[in-house]
């Protein structure tokens, strides 16, 4: 289970003795950067070979990506736009990991908070945007927070495994998504695409100045770092890995586990529908189908990547981040499929999760812990 | 003009035809998982299998002209991830949860990047065995061309409640799912065992696939696939890991599955997308009130990392 992830990243901060050598000190945590990096290059070095099974040469793949992800301004502002949800639903399964759940509806909060966030605008039309805006993001974070507090709470309260309840209620919010901007929230105007009514130009939370990126990347921001605050420099954090660890220790101590478990899954779920708000009121201004382009699923690798930690999480979501960003321009000058990101991400996750059985074993001797 | 008396009886008939015809999938993962699963594994990567199995089927299906060996190919695809997944949950501190959804992730990846040129072209399709033919009312007749691969998933499941009962190779598979240590002890190797059990379950869940692109729906496209795989998998956790129970549920499965499409046939066309999620609320439904936080689940093997 991630409880072992949750564990061993707590071990890595205790571990070193105050007398060892710099190996010694930080062999631990040079696993925790060196054994990723050489997942993500095993991952890009098989997909690479797959490609030139597909006709096409890796060089030309490898540079066009990482001209597509990073080699422009332009480039990088697209990578930073779409890391912003990446970073908010990789939360959505990191912070529950620390309990030792595997979250992986992050996909629903999001549509769940575009969802709650649009109709928050759309009640509020005609209110000073600054109100607006603050009520998009209330009714967002409560709206995937719930969502994914459904699931905590049928764990908690009736066994009901929590992995596939949130991804059954991936395809619910889907459901209710449709129904709703098909039906009731339709818009006549949206003819070819359903789409609820717009939010108006005024309530668009806009980009950074000097910039194309939105504030969503700030929210991102705030997001990931207030959540590593809380669980490695606060009691609520501490008790929530503890309960992680070990269940049973945390109830002999008093812990209330049932609480840790709903708070952090509504923590969990509002990040993802923060993200949902962020791509209405920076991207599409609108609630359709359109918001369920993934974010939710890539989120699950990001924090699995990042091991689950909310800082490392911020670096990964960038590079996958850059990676989607890089499909467009692998589709118009080397032919590829828009499916080859998925691909790529798909190869990543299986290396990262087999490399899991490196850790301890690469001759970095470890601190007495 | 038996179309016109039928009315609101097109509903139930077509729930009934669709409990047959959108059930064989659910039947195929579902049986295929149960055998993962008492092995003492859980494999979440059966929707990616799904996909990869529906597409790999309709390409086959369309070079060769044999839909039977589409559905072959979707077989050995199927069992192919079935041994990458049970590959690298062998090693050390792999998480098989974890493992699943990542090869969910690069199922579906890998089959539209190789779906792409398959969108356009038909291929040909599995037969069917005409079950209607006494009467002739359309509707009827409709509801009873049955897929054979349907009637092979219907023998399939009390066989394999025979073969987990009382054979050789039943025994060992619940062994290795009850207690590794037991298994071990009797001079088998677990891994083996649970690689053998998780390519037999990949092999079905690429068949169940192959019915979606060569029978019903009966075409290739990237939306063929909804958690279909998924909800299979959540299936054989409240059918107790008892393929006879798999194959009632995967039954009422088709039929929920069926209602939406039903009702717009008649006319009921508001909730459409509601209806579509039936089988999903109905899985999460009937897992509240099955599961249960104070006990393990009756039948669950002991080594599932999902029930410990």
């Amino acid at each position: 289970m991630t409880t072992e992830a949750a564990e061993s990243v707590g071990a890595a901060g205790v571990a070193p003795a105050a007398d060892a050598g710099f190996v010694q000190r930080y062999g631990a945590s040079i696993e925790y950067i060196l054994i990723p990096a050489a997942a993500l290059i095993g991952a890009l070095a098989v997909f690479g070979g797959f490609i030139a099974l597909y006709g096409k040469n890796p060089l030309d793949l490898y540079f066009y990506m990482y001209y597509g992800a990073f080699g422009t301004a332009f480039s990088w502002q697209n990578t930073l736009t779409r890391a912003a949800p990446l970073i908010l639903t990789a939360l959505c399964t990191a912070l529950p990991a620390q309990l030792g759940m595997v979250i992986i509806g992050g996909e629903g909060a999001l549509l769940i908070g575009a969802l709650s966030a649009t109709s928050a605008a759309l009640a509020l039309q005609g209110a000073a945007p600054i109100v607006v805006q603050i009520a998009m993001v209330i009714a967002g974070m409560i709206g995937g927070g719930l969502w994914i507090t459904l699931s905590g709470g049928l764990r908690q309260y009736r066994g009901v495994n929590e992995t596939i309840s949130s991804l059954l209620l991936v395809y619910i919010a889907l459901a209710i998504l449709n129904h709703l901007v098909e039906g009731p929230m339709r818009d006549p105007a949206s003819l070819n695409k359903p789409s609820t009514r717009e939010i108006g130009a005024a309530n668009m939370i806009g980009s950074i100045p000097g910039t194309d990126v939105h504030w969503g990347l700030v929210f991102g921001l705030v997001a990931a770092v207030a959540a590593y605050i809380l669980i490695y420099h606060t009691t609520f954090g501490f008790a929530a890995r503890v309960a992680g660890g070990n269940i049973r220790a945390a109830k002999i101590v008093g812990l209330s586990v049932g609480k840790l478990i709903l708070t952090v899954c509504f923590l969990a779920g509002s990040c993802a529908g923060l993200a949902g708000m962020i791509e209405v009121a920076a991207v599409q201004g609108r609630t359709n189908a359109n918001l369920a382009a993934g974010y939710g699923f890539t989120g699950i690798l990001v924090a699995f990547l990042a091991r689950q930690n909310p800082l490392a999480i911020i670096p990964v979501a960038i590079l996958l981040g850059g990676i989607s960003a890089s499909g467009g321009l692998l589709q118009r000058r080397l032919g590829l499929p828009d499916a080859s990101v998925l691909v790529l991400q798909g190869i990543i996750f299986v290396f990262v999760l087999a490399s899991d059985a490196l850790y301890g074993r690469i001759g970095f001797p470890r601190g007495k812990s | 003009m038996a179309d016109a008396s039928l009315g609101l009886w097109t509903v139930p008939l077509a729930v009934f035809g669709g409990a047959i015809r959108v059930s064989t999938p659910f039947l195929f993962v579902s049986l295929g998982e149960c055998i993962t699963e008492r092995s003492g594994r859980i494999n979440l990567g059966l929707e990616g299998t799904l996909v990869m199995g529906a597409m790999s089927a309709y390409g086959i299906s369309y070079l060769s002209g044999s839909p039977w060996l589409g559905v072959l190919a979707a077989g050995i695809t199927g069992a192919l991830f079935g041994a990458l997944h049970a590959g690298i949950c062998s090693l050390p501190r792999v998480n098989d949860i974890a493992v699943g959804i990542a090869l969910m992730l690069l199922g579906t990846g890998l089959a539209f990047f190789l779906g792409k040129p398959l969108i356009e072209p038909t291929a040909a399709r599995l037969p069917a065995i005409d079950f209607g033919w006494w009467s002739d009312i359309p509707q009827v007749r409709a509801a009873l061309r049955i897929n054979v691969l349907f009637l092979i998933g219907v023998a399939i499941a009390p066989l394999l409640y025979w073969a987990f009962r009382s054979t050789r190779w039943g025994l060992l598979i619940r062994t290795a799912g009850e207690s590794a240590d037991a298994a071990r002890a009797m001079g088998h190797s677990v891994l083996l065992i649970r690689l053998r059990a998780t390519m037999v379950g990949g092999f079905l869940a690429g068949i169940g696939g192959s019915f979606l692109s060569l029978f019903y729906p009966g075409s290739w496209n990237e939306g063929l696939s909804s958690g279909q795989g998924i909800t299979a998998v959540a299936l054989v956790i409240f059918a107790r890991w008892d393929p006879m129970l798999c194959l009632w549920a995967s039954l009422a499965f088709g039929g929920a599955a069926a209602l939406g499409p039903a009702l717009q046939s008649v006319g009921i066309t508001s909730g459409y997308h509601l209806f579509n999620a039936a089988p999903y609320i109905l899985t999460l439904a009937i897992m509240i009130i099955t599961c249960s936080p104070k006990r393990t689940l009756t039948g669950a093997p002991a080594e599932l990392s999902i029930t410990r």
